[in-house]
């Protein structure tokens, strides 16, 4: 219930000492401005480097082929061998772990020569033949048109989506690129989408100057034949991707006459393992911030209980006087840690706010002038954790004013009321 | 109402023992006035702190009102000063920044008397006390004898059986000190008050019914005015 002179009471004993208490209350407030700051900025750091996965599945392995190391059946070490069509039944048919199976082939690339023309203008972009698929391990913002399709592939329809930048080079700036033809080393496509990364920095430009077309119009257009370039495998949610690997790995050699042992010769990459890596590299930065933060905040609560001290310390007689017409000692006890609590919540609340506050300001500059990058991104803190910070004030508060209001109350009443 | 048999205090500072009180035996009967007094040191002080419930006595017995005084927590101490003692300070001891009409209510404050009831209350003592017109001010606007007139509306506002007074003219001037006893013994004979009163002046003494002199810790004379 609202008390207003216990409330009178707290007003008069801050104000009576401006700075000192606005001292006091700038131990408390740094703390915690300090704890919002660190922990927005570890939480920018993480936005950051997460956004070079984008949306892509982070359960997903890479599989390739490579040279063959170890003679195995009859096969000399330094064999090279593609992936067929084929192998992406058996692999389904033998790994009941795996969600998405994406194969994929590619042509060229944007470092070589340039290999995709349009009237004057020309770029040398990455070709890739993919299945619809692929939108559900690693997706794009559609911009305009349409992804690959079932019936793309089917028929072999020589369509491709491309990426922002491709169109940029190979478009003039207002030109709707949708039902446009490119020539793709020497062959006319029909662009039928336009996309943009969903990741950031370096990956994001890479993305955008990429070339999808169907999986079956890629083979056959380029007279790949039946091999595949790469997989793209998930695993289905809970199953560490690692056990996919091991079993495709095995499936893949037992088919090509690759021995048990040669671990040169397929090439894969696992990017659950490296997005593990990061989240513990994360987890591990969380950590230290709640550490320093706390400790921040400690030293700042510690100020406060000093002062407390001193507060009751001078308060000594007046106190006395109000024990002397009959306030119990739970009522000074209740009067003292109130006091405390108003004193860090208040400056709590305030650095709460001032470090959101600054870091939407970051937020707003990162923007503004897109200096958001491959490492910083949206700083912020969650709704949780401000809460959190609060509870933590509140409670810091009352442990503050513990100590204070038991030597306020340890007095005798006479002893109180003689004090000068 | 005060029963006091055989009190002893004695005061440790370090290795010294102060004996202050050696062996009081005092009744106070319902509705008298008595006056204490005494050189700086006698004890009559602590006698009034003991019979306040402000200190402890070591040996001997208290009963106030029948109840007896002993082993008490703080919270049940606080709680017999509120209902049975109103105190008189020579410093006055108003809380300085509560006005005169929060001062005054403080008593019910801690017996959780709403506050617009309670400050009704002190509204109507200020007013007995021909200090209406001053209840907004705060004690340093106040000349010592208002401030004086103010702490008796507090000790009197929880309508105590004692009242004990420490010195109550000690600060103030002559006419405004025979003003002050002039409230007290009205009090004293309307409401029929127990009352105690140290002093080191005769003429405060005088006013009162029975005068209590303390030598060195023992009571030696009572005198009858």
């Amino acid at each position: 219930m609202f008390d207003l002179d216990r409330w009178q009471e707290i007003y008069h004993v801050l104000k009576k000492n401006k700075l000192r208490t606005f001292l006091t209350a700038f131990g408390v407030f740094w703390g915690i401005f300090m704890l919002v700051i660190m922990m927005g900025s570890g939480d920018g750091l993480k936005n950051g480097v997460s956004q070079n996965f984008g949306d892509m599945a982070t359960n997903s392995v890479f599989i390739w082929a490579q040279q063959t190391s170890v003679p195995f059946k009859g096969f000399t070490r330094g064999r090279r061998f593609d992936y067929e069509n084929a192998d992406v039944r058996a692999l389904g048919d033998a790994i009941p772990e795996i969600k998405f199976l994406a194969p994929r082939t590619n042509v060229g690339g944007f470092n070589g020569s340039n290999n995709v023309i349009r009237g004057l203008k020309s770029g040398a972009f990455q070709i890739f033949g993919d299945y619809p698929v692929l939108d559900s391990i690693d997706p794009v913002n559609l911009l305009q048109g349409r992804f690959i399709n079932e019936l793309d592939v089917k028929e072999k329809r020589k369509i491709v989506v491309i990426g922002l930048r491709v169109k940029e080079l190979l478009f003039e700036k207002n030109e709707n690129p949708i039902n446009q033809y490119i020539q793709v080393n020497g062959v006319y496509f029909k662009v039928v989408g336009l996309f943009k990364s969903k990741r950031t920095g370096e990956a994001a430009s890479n993305d955008n100057q990429r070339i999808h077309m169907p999986f079956t119009t890629c083979q056959k257009t380029f007279n790949m034949g039946d091999a595949i370039g790469f997989f793209n495998i998930t695993s289905k949610d809970g199953i560490p991707v690692a056990v996919v690997e091991e079993k495709a790995i095995k499936v893949l050699k037992k088919r090509h006459s690759v021995a048990p042992t040669d671990d040169a010769a397929i090439g894969h990459f696992n990017l659950e393992v490296e997005y593990n890596k990061m989240q513990g590299l994360f987890f591990g930065i969380r950590v230290l911030v709640w550490i320093v933060g706390i400790g921040t905040l400690f030293a700042g609560v510690i100020g406060v209980s000093n002062i407390m001290l001193v507060v009751v310390k001078e308060r000594t007689k007046e106190i006395g006087i109000q024990r002397a017409l009959g306030a119990a000692p739970r009522i000074i006890i209740s009067q003292i840690i109130t006091e405390s609590v108003v004193l860090t919540t208040f400056s709590g609340y305030f650095g709460l706010t001032l470090g959101v506050g600054l870091l939407e300001f970051i937020n707003y500059l990162l923007e503004k002038t897109g200096a958001g990058s491959d490492m910083f991104l949206h700083p912020g803190i969650n709704f949780n954790v401000a809460i959190t910070a609060l509870a933590i004030l509140v409670v810091a508060g009352v442990v503050a004013g513990l100590i204070p209001a038991r030597k306020a109350v340890s007095v005798k009443p006479i002893d109180a009321l003689r004090y000068e | 109402m005060i029963d006091i048999t055989n009190i002893h205090k004695t005061y440790i500072t370090g290795t010294n023992k102060l004996h202050v009180l050696k062996g009081i035996d005092l009744k106070v009967d319902a509705g008298e006035m008595i006056s204490v007094m005494g050189a700086s040191g006698s004890g009559k002080s602590t006698l009034l702190n003991i019979l306040g419930i402000l200190d402890n006595h070591d040996h001997g017995e208290y009963l106030l009102s029948g109840i007896k005084i002993e082993h008490l927590n703080e919270s049940k101490a606080a709680q017999l000063r509120n209902k049975y003692l109103g105190f008189v300070f020579q410093s006055f001891n108003l809380v300085s920044f509560k006005n005169a009409m929060e001062n005054v209510a403080l008593p019910l404050y801690y017996q959780n008397v709403k506050r617009k009831k309670r400050n009704a209350i002190a509204m109507e003592y200020l007013d007995r006390m021909g200090l209406k017109e001053w209840s907004h001010h705060l004690p340093n606007e106040l000349s010592g004898g208002q401030k004086q007139r103010i702490a008796i509306a507090r000790a009197l506002i929880a309508k105590p059986k004692v009242i004990l007074a420490d010195e109550p003219t000690g600060a103030l001037d002559s006419v405004t000190s025979q003003e002050v006893m002039d409230i007290l013994t009205d009090i004293n004979k309307n409401e029929n008050i127990t009352m105690l009163i140290v002093t080191h002046e005769l003429d405060i003494a005088k006013r009162t019914q029975k005068t209590i002199r303390i030598t060195d810790g023992m009571i030696t004379e009572i005198v009858k005015n």
